[in-house]
């Protein structure tokens, strides 16, 4: 399901000194620069406020940047963003498969057109049972695995998660952030995920962009040199340890060294 | 023989499991009460207040001419049902006609509200206005300008009816999910498309509320429409026949219009409570049933 024409480690996108200020004086983000190439999987850790998901509505182009821009490499069109917010931002009103079919419905692709990409996408996310199922009628992990089907059917060339596990209680979490691995090395795809979990970003991640708050912006970027696929044994593992102790070592001196 | 044993198995396991502990025995007892005494209550309630009606009527002998006896009013109705049903089409015509254009107009206001802001600053101040001065001070103004009798009272029930179809239309078109939005603009939906995709069924239950409300106003405004233009003939509503019957102290009459209007409003209610569940019962969190 890779995008076509992207090969792994080739540049996608980068945000080049991005300012965001919002009202006067409140400083969202501050010369804010980031690298991502095919096949990242990029953390931004950091505290609340320290501009994370505004660089992230930035790139999905929600919001424009005071100063600075977003270059991207290649065909940029609409469908090559896919997004997953925290909430699982389903229509109640229809049901899994036509929730999954909105991106595409919204671009003039009739359901029957759409039906097998749908089931496809549906199937990697282990719903595809459920798909005349309404919204309500799914617990919270099951939600979702629906909205991230919906982010991936258009064969999106990077899909934005802005803290989309963190209002799951811990277990769904866990299965969830496996999930989500098998998923990547199954659709191979480019990820940008916002979290304020060390031991998730670690888990997950290739590279992590630890972010300091007031004014928003990169502190460090920490590399977590551990191949894929990862499994369960990882977590447990002494590297895991090793990188979470210095992901946190990286938080704790970003949040002492004001400028 | 089988089937007939195993019934008795399922009959026996239900059975035990109604009374798995002792609360839930309670719970469920609780549960069966309160399903007949949904419908019991009330209707034993109507049968005290007929039975004290008739007993003050017989006791007091008052004339039927001041207060009829509550079976007087039945067959009152019976006997004059061909006046009184010709009343009742007339009169429900026009509520409905109303409603539907109450309808159109408060829904097509909302949409338009929601469209342009400035739109909404300019008009929602005078649909206000036009909701907080009481019809029946309008009305007279209206049939002095308004020759068509129809035209008339369709203007005053169509003024009482529409504005909680627009007050709540243009809150539920507005109480979008933010980030359902925000997925719409990424996926580049334009605005028709997010107006007939997100919006229009996000609006729905907001709607339907505001429905069920015109509803019983669109009837109480044809009703007080009718008291003003006053007019007989032929195309006379309910309203007018209370009005003639009290001028003949025809009182049991005067019931049993009133009676029809009544159970017209409980019926208008009835309907559209059925349609907003037939729309919302798949998805919506109001029709859902919860157990325990």
């Amino acid at each position: 399901m890779r995008h076509h024409g992207d090969t792994v480690g080739d540049g996608l996108l980068t945000m080049l000194s991005v300012d965001k200020t919002f009202g006067a004086d409140i400083k969202a983000l501050k010369d804010m620069s980031l690298q991502v190439n095919v096949g990242d999987f990029i953390s931004l850790l950091g505290p609340s406020g320290c501009g994370k998901s505004t660089a992230l509505r930035i790139i999905a182009s929600l919001i424009n940047p005071t100063s600075g821009r977003v270059e991207w490499d290649g065909d940029h069109s609409r469908g090559s963003v896919g997004i997953v917010f925290q909430e699982p931002t389903l229509m109640p009103w229809a049901t899994v498969a036509k929730n999954v079919w909105l991106p595409h419905r919204l671009s003039g692709i009739s359901f029957r057109k759409a039906r097998s990409k749908i089931e496809d996408c549906l199937k990697v996310v282990g719903l595809e049972d459920f798909s005349n199922s309404y919204p309500r009628e799914l617990s919270g992990g099951m939600k979702m695995r629906v909205s991230i089907a919906r982010a991936l059917v258009t064969d999106p060339r990077i899909i934005l998660m802005d803290e989309p596990f963190a209002a799951l209680d811990e277990i769904t979490r866990f299965k969830l952030n496996n999930d989500l691995l098998q998923l990547k090395e199954n659709v191979g795809c480019t990820v940008i995920f916002v979290t304020h979990s060390v031991f998730e970003s670690v888990f997950l991640s290739n590279r992590i962009a630890v972010m300091v708050a007031r004014p928003g912006r990169v502190f460090e970027e920490v590399v977590i040199d551990e191949g894929y696929p990862r499994d369960e044994s990882f977590r447990t593992s002494s590297s895991y340890a090793a990188y979470c102790r210095r992901v946190s070592e990286s938080l704790r001196r970003s949040t002492n060294a004001k400028t | 023989m089988a089937h007939i044993s195993d019934e008795i198995e399922t009959s026996r396991s239900e059975a035990s499991k109604a009374i798995v502990d002792v609360d839930e025995y309670r719970r469920q007892r609780r549960a069966r009460l309160e399903r007949i005494g949904k419908w019991l209550m009330p209707l034993i309630v109507l049968a005290l207040m007929l039975w004290m009606w008739n007993r003050i009527v017989t006791v007091n002998e008052i004339p039927h001419y001041i207060l009829p006896d509550p079976a007087l009013v039945i067959t009152t109705l019976a006997a004059d049902i061909s006046l009184l049903w010709n009343a009742l089409l007339v009169t429900l015509r026009i509520t409905l006609l109303a409603l539907a254009v109450a309808v159109i107009g408060g829904v097509g206001l909302a949409v338009i509200f929601t469209q342009s802001r400035f739109v909404e600053m300019s008009l929602f101040p005078y649909a206000v206005i036009l909701q907080v001065t009481p019809v029946i001070s309008i009305a007279p103004l209206i049939f002095i300008y308004v020759d068509n009798r129809t035209v008339g009272l369709l203007l005053c029930a169509w003024i009482v009816a529409f504005f909680p179809v627009l007050s709540n239309t243009t809150l539920g078109l507005n109480s979008v999910d933010h980030n359902l939005r925000d997925l719409f603009r990424i996926y580049g939906a334009n605005r028709w498309q997010e107006l007939v995709h997100l919006r229009l069924p996000s609006a729905l239950p907001y709607f339907l509320g505001g429905l069920r409300i015109a509803g019983g106003l669109a009837l109480i405004g044809a009703v007080v429409a009718e008291y003003v233009a006053g007019t007989g003939g032929i195309n006379s509503g309910l309203a007018f026949t209370i009005l003639e019957a009290g001028y003949r102290l025809n009182i049991p009459r005067m019931f049993a219009a009133l009676l029809l209007i009544a159970g017209t409003g409980v019926l208008i209610f009835l309907i559209l409570s059925l349609l907003s569940h037939l729309l919302l019962h798949k998805w919506h969190e109001s029709a859902v049933k919860r157990e325990a």
